[in-house]
């Protein structure tokens, strides 16, 4: 018997001979996705923020995800098969940011989406995620998760909220600086946990907060403000966000310049992609930040982190590789990485096939109790509530020496945990 | 902050006065300036150079853009008022947009062309601050000049009272146009040069100077330079004083609220003439 198959004469004994070939030749191809069921590969949606007042820090959670994402590949990928992942922006704006989940999910086909950073983007999105019952991963550090604000199908397993943030470090921020604070911060949903969490942490260490000068982040020019900070103030808590954050800084130095200063204690949100030895910040000299992950490698920093810097393709400043000024915003960036890691190990429990698993996946993570350190989890060991949503880790206090951030203290995980408001898992999907 | 908000109301005020055109890609042509100024400053080596490079160049590239937007779009639509709105929001887009294609998303900085502090006992200022309001200072008196003692200041004001005489008088009222409305556009450049090195250069920067802007070429009434000055110090000032004891929110509520009671008490503004 002969067929005509591809225009050439052949028979069954070649047409065999030949799939047998091609089978072995896609095994030696790709040996490392064969025991999938479906080997299509698993589309994951990115809600980045490539443009508008979160650019820098969307320029670098997409190289930071890239990096991760080719790891995972070289790894197996998720269940045997291939992950691709779909970029979209939404230009930090809370409006698109729904419309974006809503593109992601029902015209790109992703499994999930996970990626977004701002606390308002992230409130403005989440319901359209619950309503598209699509799992939504965020790295926003807000306490929206955790309070239960938000929905069952939006998880934050990558960052430490700031509530538990600022509780860890109050006590060190009371003991080492001063008792009289004064914040500054950015007036919307990430600035206010930061108000109502910090103030509440200082009152329970015994200081107290003076004064909140709260700004608007589309703020420009900050000089207006700086006056009134109280003269009595211990020490000056900053944490401000946007594409001014350098103007920021600058003109606190230029507020307090060589005179008497109160102690600095600021969030390296206010110096995220910014060089902390640029010109006219020598004043921040001897001041401390909150660091998420330690921008500058530490002495002691474990085997992994070259390896993940190099992934990333950032030196041991923190800074790009192939362009010392391209600061990259460290001290957040690797909840992408650790997100996606977390995505791998949430379908790999759950045993996902297809947008159908989705609820075992969100139940998957929910069991979740702890990730160990390691590549996949490069900013440390963590433990994960399932009832909330949310995860905690370590956080680093550095100190500018030499125009350079220098770890004095962390803290630990059990420093930031404070009692559940929400239980998710009881809410139905 | 009053004094560059001076220059580049001036700059709307002016297009205004002249070609009754309302632009509101003003605040891009303010943006594009900015970045600009940080295009030139990055193929300057040194800093101060850079910065006297950026004051000449952009204020001329910026022009010269405004002057061909003038002659390839505004005057096919014969200068019609809500033709031109439209117009120069479709510029706005495709200047935020080019600056966002070719220059990134990112905010950067352009370095002072010096770095002097004032020490104050309980306080420090910026040097180049007070060096900046001197600068808007001398451009607008030089504006000023310009446009009361010079043969093309009266021209241009010649314009401004009676189109059709003027051109009857054998002024070229098309040129006066592109040349009004560069002007415009350049002094809003010259603003966003002295401004970026306390700001810095980003693509979304033109909304707040347009907004504010507007709020006090209205204020001062329209096409005139003396009211926008003096509009421009008091909301300048006004924004200041009270973001600084009260809130941001609600200087920007007495600013809008002084807007809408000008424009019912007095609708040609503080300084305006009827018209």
């Amino acid at each position: 018997m002969t067929t005509d198959l591809a225009g050439l004469k052949t028979n069954r004994r070649t047409v065999l001979g030949g799939l047998a070939a091609g089978g072995a030749l896609m095994l030696g191809a790709a040996p490392r996705f064969v025991q999938a069921q479906s080997s299509a590969p698993i589309k994951l949606g990115f809600q980045l923020h490539r443009t508008g007042i979160g650019a820098a820090y969307g320029r670098w959670y997409e190289r930071t995800t890239q990096a991760a994402l080719k790891l995972l590949n070289d790894q197996g990928g998720i269940n045997g098969r291939p992950v691709e992942i779909v970029f979209e922006d939404d230009g930090t704006d809370p409006k698109r940011g729904a419309e974006v989940v809503e593109k992601l999910t029902t015209q790109a086909g992703c499994d999930l989406i996970f990626g977004p950073l701002f606390s308002h983007v992230v409130i403005g999105s989440a319901p359209r995620a619950g309503e598209l019952k699509v799992p939504y991963l965020v790295c926003s550090e807000g306490y929206h998760v955790a309070s239960g604000m938000l929905n069952r199908w939006t998880l934050q397993p990558g960052i430490t909220d700031v509530r538990a943030q600022v509780s860890s470090m109050a006590p060190w921020v009371m003991q080492n600086l001063g008792k009289k604070v004064t914040m500054v911060f950015p007036d919307y949903a990430f600035g206010h946990d930061h108000r109502d969490f910090f103030t509440e942490a200082v009152k329970a260490q015994g200081g107290e907060v003076i004064a909140q000068i709260a700004i608007p982040p589309t703020e420009t020019s900050f000089t207006r403000y700086l006056p009134q900070i109280p003269a009595e103030t211990e020490v000056l808590y900053h944490v401000m966000v946007g594409p001014a954050v350098l103007t920021f800084v600058k003109e606190l130095g230029e507020f307090y310049g060589s005179g008497a200063r109160p102690q600095i204690f600021g969030f390296i949100d206010s110096l995220e992609a910014v060089d902390t030895a640029a010109p006219g910040l020598e004043f921040l000299e001897g001041t401390h930040f909150w660091e998420g992950h330690c921008r500058v490698k530490q002495a002691d920093a474990p085997e992994w982190e070259g390896t993940y810097r190099a992934a990333v393709g950032v030196d041991d400043n923190g800074a790009s590789v192939s362009d010392a000024r391209d600061v990259s915003t460290y001290a957040h960036m690797f909840s992408c990485w650790e997100t996606l890691f977390v995505i791998k190990k949430g379908m790999e429990a759950s045993g996902y096939q297809s947008t159908a698993d989705r609820q075992k996946f969100v139940e998957a993570i929910e069991a979740m109790t702890a990730f160990d350190a390691g590549l996949d989890h490069v900013q440390g060991a963590k433990t994960f509530n399932g009832k909330t949503h949310q995860v905690f880790g370590q956080q680093f206090i550095s100190k500018v020496e030499g125009g350079k951030l220098m770890r004095v203290h962390a803290t630990s995980i059990e420093d930031g945990v404070y009692p559940d408001a929400v239980d998710y898992t009881a809410q139905s999907f | 902050m009053a004094a560059v908000l001076a220059l580049s109301a001036v700059g709307l005020s002016l297009t205004f006065g002249v070609m009754r055109v309302v632009n509101v890609a003003h605040g891009e042509f303010f943006m594009l300036g900015a970045v600009l100024a940080w295009v030139v400053a990055q193929a300057v080596p040194s800093a101060p150079l850079g910065f006297v490079a950026a004051l000449i160049l952009c204020p001329l590239v910026v022009g010269a853009v405004a002057a061909l937007a003038d002659t390839a779009i505004l005057k096919r639509l014969n200068y019609d008022p809500e033709a031109t709105i439209v117009a120069t929001i479709g510029i706005s887009y495709i200047l935020q947009q080019g600056a966002l294609s070719f220059f990134g998303p990112d905010a950067r900085a352009v370095e002072a062309p010096f770095s002097l502090r004032l020490q104050f006992p309980w306080f420090g200022y910026s040097g180049y601050k007070l060096f900046v309001v001197i600068a808007a200072g001398l451009v607008l008196l030089a504006v000023w000049l310009f446009m009361t003692r010079s043969r093309a200041g009266l021209v241009m004001r010649a314009t401004q009272v009676d189109r059709n005489t003027a051109r009857a008088f054998g002024i070229n009222v098309d040129r006066v146009y592109a040349g009004t409305f560069a002007l415009g556009a350049a002094l809003a450049a010259v603003a966003a040069v002295l401004i970026v090195p306390i700001q810095q250069a980003h693509y979304l920067m033109g909304h707040d100077p347009l907004l504010l802007s507007f709020i006090v070429v209205i204020i001062g009434g329209l096409g005139s330079i003396r009211g926008t000055l003096i509009a421009a110090l008091l909301i300048g000032l006004s924004d200041g004083i009270i973001s600084m004891f009260f809130t941001p929110t609600l200087a920007k509520i007495v600013a809008t609220l002084a807007v809408a009671l000008v424009l019912v008490f007095r609708p040609q503004g503080l300084f305006g003439a009827r018209a």
